[in-house]
């Protein structure tokens, strides 16, 4: 057969979905994708198509997740689990350096940036994917971090473009989904109708398109466009959810003294869970581990939060001592100044801030909060244009 | 240097607190003015002493100082040329509230504060131009007070 | 943004991990003051350190503690010695300030954007310091000095504490007497043995002898003293964008990757710690930023 090349997609049929597995393995990709685990969906290593979360979906609203069992048997059925990528290029825990005494002075050892070999990332979604551009940004823009770098390198993304959509997605207002259309290797759209169970499948790198040549691929029809379409337009339609990425950074600029700010803080806990599971947070801090013999110490990277009182201990207290201050330095992080950082948003539109806070916080209703009061309060904050 | 006979007018009449003052005003005061010198480490006021006079500081600097009888003499700020020592003049009942040294030999013009207040009372707009310098220096100096109490650079 | 930086910030080259420290030895020590103390350290290995503009940090790492931020106090035309004066106020610093001759600490940098110092030449040039801000001037100092006529009036106010807190004192006693500067002291308080000024740092700004047309300020110290100080700049007819301020926030990386040192669209580490007040005014104004 030809080599798939871009253009009109390909399919694969539902049940040679293991090939594609079997070809990842062989390539000696280890393959990361999601799996039903403590109630959840959870991205961990995946040896064969039975792990995928076939038949399961998620409910989720601001505060609630749960998990159940689906009509019928599709394989990515679900929306987004508690945790995206982010551990598997900016480990929670990682190991920077290892110092020895060595004569009077010390020796200096990096830690190994990766952990075995390359890896696949099998069900990115589109918001996923852009977060993982946001990601390359924070990491590789200035000097690179060497463990994001190496992981990066080696990474192959196979996306899954939604099918069905949250009620805590936002993508379409934050330009980022819910199709997929770059940034991945391949990319998988899961079709179930009376046409029958199928994947339309396309390569967006050589190497992608490498991997799809052992499969069995036929040329997408007329019906498989058309159910595409629809399935799209579904997805679409079932986004209520907004936050218009274009006037994110000026209304929260122009508001960073509203009173919103107090009323959020109020109801904040400061668990940080909205860090935790933000796809884009990259906040970290260090810990020193000097072992019992004196003979060395280990420096570790630790993922650490806006949210925690000491994360702006300067001298004898902490810069951001109010939990409004450290909602208001996130969202406007976030939202904001992560475009004069970064140069792009740090918000994707994942929705899991949403989902994952114990109060409900929805980072959408705050931002229109600010939005509408800011009509009619606007001109006591005296904001800077974006 | 200046001329060895003192042109008390001409002095009032420079001095950064009075500059731009009503002449007449300044000529009212003029003939109760009188310049005094102090070596260093002179006292120059004491806290409880009678205020009688306005204190305007030509050369030289002065240092405000609070004693008590459980701790070393502390000097919480100095004044120098061009700025004036003290209000207790105009604020019955007229005592000075802390001590001023001279740190260096010093020369001041100390107006009269009777013939000044009197002065004040007759004249009332010049004694709102008056204010509006007075008022700036008590106002910064109370903000200097509350910065040395953040000790801002003890934390 | 005028700041000036070494190129490249940080040495990274080779592929050597951005985290890990270069051992330094301490071939001096010197006590300032009761909790502070000033350290001259050398790379253990022969390979000259990287260069530094004034104003740039270095991430110092006090083996088996941590590591804390600490500005270069030394003068950039030296090429081994890189001087720091730490003051102990927790754990890592306290274990610095107590290193002696011949132990061995880390570092990692030079990071951030320093003093625009080019951007002062030809003109009058001013120094607001209080307390701390002066270690990370003194390399200007000492670039002004070496090549003192680029510059026109060169105005220093250094406030400190109290007389005992002073840092540099012999080295002030040497500059005071200098004819082509003005170096003026002020502590927040102090006793009889003191015929120096006494009250804060900005009272100091009304008589500097400056063209506020042709003139460049930088600040450093306390975030409050620097407003105040700015503030009566700007009185007195400078730009906002002709005064600098030097920022402190916790800081673990360095680099702009851990996000502690956020102010406002700011990343310390990276954009600042130079910055101008033009850019920093609004965010002074807000609380807990």
């Amino acid at each position: 057969m030809p080599l798939p090349s871009a253009g009109p997609p390909w399919v694969l049929d539902r049940k040679d979905l293991g090939l594609l597995l079997a070809s990842l393995r062989s390539s000696g990709y280890r393959v990361i994708g999601p799996r039903v685990r403590d109630g959840a969906i959870l991205y961990g290593e995946v040896k064969e198509e039975g792990e995928l979360p076939i038949g399961w979906r998620d409910r989720q609203e601001a505060g609630t997740y749960r998990l159940e069992r689906s009509e019928d048997l599709r394989v990515f059925d679900f929306h987004l689990g508690p945790q995206g990528w982010k551990p598997y290029l900016f480990p929670p825990h990682h190991l920077l350096w290892t110092a020895r005494k060595d004569g009077g002075t010390f020796r200096v050892e990096a830690g190994a940036t990766t952990d075995g070999g390359p890896l696949a990332f099998l069900g990115v979604r589109a918001c996923e994917v852009a977060a993982l551009r946001v990601s390359e940004r924070v990491f590789e823009g200035g000097v690179p971090d060497p463990t994001f770098r190496d992981r990066r390198a080696a990474l192959l993304i196979i996306a899954v473009e939604c099918s069905s959509s949250a009620p805590t997605c936002f993508c379409p207002s934050m330009r980022t989904g819910p199709e997929v259309t770059q940034g991945f290797d391949i990319v998988l759209r899961e079709l179930f109708s009376p046409w029958g169970h199928r994947f339309l499948i396309e390569a967006g790198t050589d190497r992608g398109r490498e991997l799809l040549q052992p499969l069995p691929l036929r040329a997408a029809a007329e019906e498989d466009l058309a159910d595409l379409e629809a399935q799209r337009q579904r997805v679409r339609e079932g986004i209520h959810r907004a936050l218009p990425v274009e006037e994110a950074r000026g209304v929260i600029l122009a508001n960073l003294e509203h009173p919103r700010w107090e009323e959020v803080g109020r109801r904040c806990l400061a668990c940080s869970n909205c860090t935790m599971v933000c796809p884009t947070c990259f906040c970290s801090t260090t810990e020193e581990v000097p072992s019992l013999s004196g003979e060395e110490t280990q420096r570790y990277r630790r993922w650490d939060s806006c949210f925690g009182l000491g994360f702006t201990q300067l001298h004898a207290s902490s810069v951001r001592s109010s939990i409004s201050s450290r909602y208001r330095q996130w969202m406007s992080h976030k939202l904001a100044t992560w475009w004069d950082q970064f140069g792009s948003s740090g918000c994707v539109g994942c929705g899991r801030c949403i989902t994952w806070c114990p109060v409900g916080i929805d980072l959408t209703e705050e931002f229109a909060a600010l939005r509408t009061k800011a009509a009619s309060t606007g001109a006591k904050a005296g904001g800077v244009p974006a | 240097m200046r001329s060895p006979r003192p042109d008390l007018l001409g002095e009032l009449r420079e001095h950064p607190f009075l500059r731009g003052m009503d002449p007449g005003f300044l000529k009212a005061i003029e003939g109760a003015t009188q310049e005094r010198s102090f070596g260093t480490g002179d006292l120059v006021i004491r806290e409880g002493e009678a205020a009688k006079e306005m204190l305007l500081v030509q050369h030289g600097k002065i240092g405000l100082e609070l004693v008590a009888p459980d701790r070393p003499r502390l000097s919480l700020l100095t004044v120098g040329p061009g700025e004036i020592v003290g209000w207790s003049w105009l604020i019955p009942p007229h005592l000075w509230l802390s001590d001023g040294r001279a740190l260096k030999p010093t020369r001041i013009l100390a107006i009269d504060g009777a013939t000044l207040r009197a002065a004040l009372e007759d004249r009332p707009k010049d004694a709102y131009q008056f204010m509006l310098r007075l008022v700036p220096v008590i106002s910064r100096r109370l903000q200097i007070a509350r910065i040395q109490v953040m000790d801002i650079h003890g934390v | 943004m005028g700041s000036e930086t070494a190129a490249p910030p940080g040495s990274h080259e080779g592929g050597a991990s951005p985290w890990a420290p270069t051992p330094y030895r301490v071939v001096e020590r010197a006590q300032e003051t009761a909790d502070t103390a000033t350290l001259a350290l050398e790379p253990v290995e022969p390979a000259p350190p990287p260069g530094f503009v004034p104003g740039q940090f270095h991430m110092l790492y006090a083996p088996d503690i941590g590591e804390a931020a600490i500005s270069i106090s030394g003068a950039t035309s030296d090429p081994r010695r890189r001087v720091h004066t730490i003051r102990s106020a927790g754990r890592v610093t306290d274990a610095l300030t107590k290193a002696r001759v011949g132990d061995v600490v880390g570092v990692r940098g030079p990071y951030g954007r320093g003093w625009p110092l080019r951007e002062a030449e030809g003109k009058d040039l001013l120094l607001v310091v209080g307390g701390l801000g002066l270690p990370p001037l003194r390399p200007v100092l000492y670039e002004v000095l070496a090549h003192r006529d680029r510059f026109r009036r060169v105005e220093i106010a250094y406030g400190a504490r109290t007389p005992k807190d002073l840092v540099y004192y012999d080295e002030i006693q040497a500059w005071r007497t200098r004819k082509d500067l003005r170096f003026q002291v002020t502590v927040d308080r102090a006793g009889v043995d003191w015929y120096g000024d006494v009250g804060i740092v900005s009272q100091r700004i009304p008589d500097m002898r400056f063209d506020p047309s042709s003139a460049v300020a930088f600040l450093c110290g306390p975030e409050i003293m620097m407003r105040g100080s700015a503030q009566a700049l700007v009185d007195r007819g400078m730009s906002r964008s002709s005064v600098y301020v030097s920022m402190e926030r916790n800081m673990k990386c360095g680099f702009g990757q851990c996000g502690h040192c956020q102010f406002g669209p700011f990343l310390l580490c990276r954009d600042g710690p130079v910055l101008p007040y033009a850019s920093v005014e609004r965010y002074f104004a807000l609380r807990e930023l």
